[in-house]
């Protein structure tokens, strides 16, 4: 059974990374963000059901597509916000922009713009703690299409054979970029791969929080008690283009009315006030609180200053 | 001193260097049990260990991105990448992660990587097993490259960049593995980015790296029986490069022929050239001809027509001083 206070978090951190995610479509389609953003509305129980049993000191690997899993991994929303915005308090001082987040602090050791790439860095991070004795684990979360990438097969087998302390998490939105899955892989589970590895795979329903959380949790123990990684897939769904302001003219309209069908925060909510954990009152108050908190960073991101050019020839070298 | 090869070198170095720091470790196909496909690894795995001797699957990328990952976290791997060719199979890793972590993380990470691999023909290893490709790498912002010549360079440049905090890609000449030179019995380092005179002349400067700086010293021997004394200067490291010395040089000498393995067009000479005509073209007394490969691939058999070579270094100085 799930104690309460962690479902309540897990309900928190699915609204707050939602609510971030719709207001950063707003401030891009006004302009306001330079270069592009990628948002994940429609699949934060992935985040939340994982990430809120990390341990601050875990680390974490995300994609294009990352500000949910990075939020629900505890980094600060004024910092992020900032680096979104290119602003000198950003987290990297405005040099990575939504793709490339890293908080050192809060073990999201970076996201990453290449498909794939962050995989094989995974496996070092999972090495280290194993060297060191310690009992971090790494969650590496991916696409659907990073599946298809060479790193895939190198850091599975690599991972498996060493038995290092990962999870490489699927979030499978049924899209790569422009394409959905049927038309790029004849498998329908991707998790089918990880026995060809000698390893655990697992498909999980990614809308559902509390499955996401119950599958999590058991490749997490398994990490930590050093039986080795798990390929978990999280079957879930994109609501939006992959990219902010992308018309999907390559998707039935159809398909992305069923999509919005699966929201995970509607059918968590719905459990948790027929369970009675929560009532309409308390979602007003979550509401709130989160509404101040991405106000508050918001108006840290525009008041920050651009960084001056004598930025630019930073931390090229040490 | 001692006489030494130029692969037992970079086994002295390596296994100095894991002697003196717990964190660093090696990584590659072989390297174990093997010790290496050309055994610069030899006796490692017994002296230090599984823990810090790790042989991996035929798996570049995972290579290099575990190499990546595990730096990260304060630990300062040594990769072996069997074959500077084989680079291309895990680019993305290189230039795309580990040349850019720091910088576009706004420096909250430091990158203690160093990549082993060979480089160049001469064996007839065929053109999948003998490029030379420093200057795609020089080219990338992040990287230090390293490419020694001698034993004594090698040791002592590869304990420095296993020490030094970013990621350097260190290029070893497979050709010049059983080359034989003096080191000293004590421990001794080399600073990365200082390029190293190593024959001193005034009439020409020739600036070279890998194999070709002994084509350069055999072509200033000859030449210097003609009465042309060559100033030899062996880059050493590629990235950071060590303008200084060479605008001293070509200061005195006002003649400069720079040599390479590498396929002549858009190589390291193109930069070198670039860069004295930018800033000192009114020193020069004739222009400046590179020495390099001809543009193909590295033929399997016909290397000794493609190989740039001591009698290419020889026309190229004679032209230069004839203008």
């Amino acid at each position: 059974m799930v104690k309460r206070e962690t479902l309540l978090e897990m309900f928190y951190l699915m609204v707050k990374v939602r609510r971030v995610e719709e207001r950063l479509l707003d401030i891009f389609a006004q302009g306001r963000i330079p270069g592009f953003i990628h948002v994940g509305i429609g699949q934060e129980a992935v985040a939340a059901g994982v990430c809120s049993q990390l341990e601050p000191n875990d680390y974490i690997f995300t994609t294009h597509r990352g500000h949910g899993q990075a939020i629900a991994k505890g980094i600060d929303l004024k910092r992020f916000m900032a680096e979104i915005y290119g602003r000198r308090d950003g987290y990297c001082k405005g040099k990575s922009g939504s793709m490339h987040i890293a908080c050192k602090e809060m073990g999201v050791v970076g996201s990453n713009g290449i498909v794939g790439g962050g995989i094989p860095i995974s496996l070092g991070t999972a090495f280290a703690s194993v060297w060191k004795g310690e009992k971090r684990v790494t969650v590496c979360f991916f696409g659907d299409g990073a599946a298809n990438e060479g790193t895939f097969h190198e850091s599975l087998n690599l991972a498996s054979l060493w038995n290092l302390p990962v999870i490489f998490c699927c979030e499978n939105n049924g899209w790569a970029q422009f394409t959905p899955q049927k038309v790029y892989m004849k498998l329908e589970n991707i998790s089918a791969r990880a026995g060809s590895y000698g390893m655990v795979g697992v498909t999980v329903d990614g809308d559902d929080v509390l499955k996401v959380y119950e599958e999590a949790k058991r490749a997490i123990e398994r990490a930590r008690k050093g039986q080795g990684p798990t390929l978990l897939e999280c079957k879930t769904h994109r609501w939006f283009g992959h990219f902010a302001g992308d018309a999907q003219k390559y998707r039935p309209a159809k398909d992305i009315e069923e999509a919005r069908g699966f929201d995970p925060i509607v059918k968590f909510q719905r459990f948790l006030i027929e369970s009675k954990y929560i009532n309409p009152e308390y979602i007003k108050t979550v509401e709130a609180k989160i509404k101040s908190e991405i106000d508050e960073a918001v108006s840290f991101a525009e008041s920050s200053p651009v960084a001056g050019e004598e930025e630019l020839f930073n931390d090229v070298y040490v | 001193m001692k006489e030494i090869r130029y692969i037992r070198a970079i086994t002295e170095a390596l296994s100095e260097e894991m002697a003196r720091d717990e964190d660093v470790f090696v990584i590659g196909e072989d390297v174990g049990g093997p010790g290496g496909a050309f055994s610069a690894t030899k006796d490692l795995l017994e002296k230090f260990g599984e823990k810090r001797v790790k042989d991996t699957p035929i798996s570049e990328s995972a290579i290099v991105g575990l190499a990546i990952g595990a730096a990260t976290q304060g630990l300062r791997p040594v990769a072996e990448i069997m074959f500077m060719d084989f680079l291309t199979v895990c680019m993305d890793q290189i230039v795309n992660q580990m040349a850019k972590m720091r910088y576009m993380f706004g420096g909250i990470y430091k990158l203690p990587v160093v990549i082993r691999a060979p480089c160049g023909g001469g064996l007839n290893a065929g053109p999948q097993h003998s490029q030379c490709l420093e200057a795609w790498f020089a080219h990338i912002p992040g990287l230090k490259v390293v490419m020694p010549a001698t034993p004594y360079d090698v040791k002592g440049l590869l304990k420095t960049s296993i020490r030094d905090d970013n990621p350097v890609l260190f290029i070893e000449n497979k050709a010049l593995y059983a080359f034989k030179g003096e080191i000293p019995e004590e421990e001794y380092l080399i600073p990365i980015g200082k390029a190293d005179v190593k024959r001193k002349g005034r009439d020409v400067t020739v600036v070279a790296t890998s194999r070709m700086v002994h084509q350069s010293l055999e072509a200033a021997k000859s030449l210097s029986n003609e009465g042309i004394e060559v100033e030899v200067i062996d880059l050493r490291t590629i990235n950071p490069l060590d303008k200084e010395t060479i605008f001293q040089s070509v200061e005195k000498t006002s003649r400069l022929v720079i040599a390479h393995e590498a396929v002549k067009a858009f190589g390291i000479g193109a930069e070198i050239a670039a860069m004295v005509c930018e800033e000192m073209i009114d020193c020069l007394d004739a222009p400046i001809l590179r020495v390099g490969a001809p543009f193909v691939p590295v033929p399997f058999n016909l290397e000794n027509f493609y190989l740039p070579n001591t009698e290419g270094v020889v026309q190229a100085v004679k032209k230069v001083m004839a203008y």
